[in-house]
């Protein structure tokens, strides 16, 4: 190999920082727009997920506008806040707010059959970063319709198996209540019980990601108590 | 060189860098190369397969652009700039994913951000780009791609099967009626120590089948 002066050594690393940082900054700007529009559709199609309506990435904005019938924002003692748009309320920077200063984004939604349902937005942590999801409820704010859960960097095969439709299946039906106390959904390792309206199979090898999934589940929800329990009947 | 340039594209050496990975001299079991990844991400095939394909793309493509390079790197920085090739693939392959194809890119999370600490890379840039012409490294990338992605898919196989019961998450133990028996997955193979019991089970029947691949007695 041939031998290079100090000179070529920097000329060519300074070459070589400025072509790559010029291809991945125009990469990074390029494709925000497209990226954006995917994380919108996501969103989207994860809600329509958590009301049971399979969704594709085609169709999930023209069902979205279909089965989605109203948004709104509340605060931690159920009051709605006006001029917030639920849609855009980013959950993380909520919750480093105080508690009593947190949007808390509502959606409604409407089932074929007419019934209305409630969907919640769920934020939490996993093993390797965070996860997150939506859960809806029936009129009766306590029964769960559907949940959808996804992650960012879970381990495949174990904590990543909480976005599978065999673990989230098994949230149908749960209780949040237990008479008028909020008790929420338990993940439950070596399986729950047939009966157990607050408890769910935790997944295998996947231990820390379910119980970070048990205590978003509780953190989140706990926040829309006096919500839910106002608008029980 | 004058008889290189004259060499056909696809001349027996250069078949043979494609097939050897495969079996003589793959990257895992002879070279043993990209270990870690091996244990990591085998316990369903589905996303073995995806990093199969997506080392094989970054292997291959690497390659090529420090093949065409080599003559330029200069030696006292080569390890950084190979480093600098890969993390700028890598991170191009993600974004693109993440705007055209969301739900590929979904499947793979950690695994891009994985594929730049892949040994298979740093390896291949080292000892095969560094010193050959671009078409003849393509080809050798291919080729330790497949060899790579080759024992993913056969430790995952069995992972998955003995593992959690089910191939490509169908229910596979379930549709034969194996649980009525008595038997039960085996917890074991969910867990990493197994894929390295996997890959030392794969390394032995590959020797007893192939005597000239055992090391020869140090004294």
């Amino acid at each position: 190999m041939r031998q290079f002066s100090n000179r070529y050594i920097f000329a060519f690393s300074t070459v070589m920082v400025v072509i790559v940082a010029v291809l991945l900054s125009l990469a990074a700007t390029l494709l925000q727009p497209a990226q954006e529009r995917n994380l919108e559709t996501e969103k989207k199609k994860s809600m329509l997920e958590s009301i049971r309506i399979p969704a594709n990435r085609q169709n999930a904005v023209e069902l979205y506008d279909r089965y989605i019938k109203e948004s709104f924002v509340i605060n931690s003692s159920g009051e709605i806040l006006e001029d917030v748009d639920a849609f855009t309320v980013v959950l993380r920077n909520e919750q480093r707010k105080p508690a009593g200063q947190q949007s808390l984004p509502v959606f409604t939604a409407m089932t074929e059959e007419g019934g209305q349902l409630i969907i919640l937005p769920l934020e939490g942590k996993g093993l390797w970063g965070p996860i997150n999801g939506y859960i809806s409820l029936r009129q009766d704010m306590n029964t769960i319709y559907g949940v959808t859960f996804d992650h960012k960097g879970e381990t495949p095969g174990l904590g990543a198996e909480i976005n599978t439709p065999e673990f989230e299946n098994m949230f149908r039906d749960k209780k949040l209540f237990d008479d008028q106390t909020f008790v929420s959904v338990k993940v439950i390792k070596g399986g729950a019980g047939e009966d157990d309206v607050h408890g769910v199979d935790a997944v295998s090898g996947g231990t820390i990601t379910s119980k970070g999934l048990e205590d978003m589940l509780f953190d989140c929800l706990i926040k829309y108590d006096d919500y839910l329990r106002g608008n029980r009947n | 060189m004058s008889n290189q340039e004259k060499e056909p594209l696809f001349s027996a050496r250069n078949i043979r860098l494609l097939t050897a990975p495969l079996h003589k001299d793959n990257p895992i079991t002879i070279q043993v190369l990209g270990i870690c990844s091996a244990l990591a991400i085998t316990v369903k095939l589905k996303p073995a397969l995806v990093m199969a394909l997506s080392v094989t793309i970054v292997v291959a493509i690497s390659n090529v652009v420090i093949a065409a390079l080599r003559s330029y790197i200069p030696e006292r920085i080569r390890i950084i700039v190979q480093l600098v090739v890969i993390a700028t693939l890598v991170i191009m392959v993600d974004q693109i994913l993440k705007a055209y194809a969301f739900d590929v890119s979904k499947q793979l999370s950690v695994f891009v951000g994985l594929i730049i600490t892949n040994c298979i890379l740093m390896g291949r840039l080292e000892a095969f780009a560094m010193a050959n012409r671009p078409w003849p490294s393509f080809l050798d990338g291919l080729g330790n791609g497949a060899g790579y992605g080759l024992i993913l898919i056969i430790v995952s196989f069995f992972r998955e099967l003995l593992g959690s019961g089910t191939i490509l998450g169908y229910p596979l133990m379930e549709k034969i009626g194996i649980y009525s028996t008595g038997y039960e997955n085996n917890g074991l193979f969910i867990l990493p120590p197994m894929a390295l019991i996997l890959v030392g089970l794969i390394i032995w029947v590959q020797r007893s089948k192939d005597r000239s691949l055992v090391e020869e007695k140090q004294s």
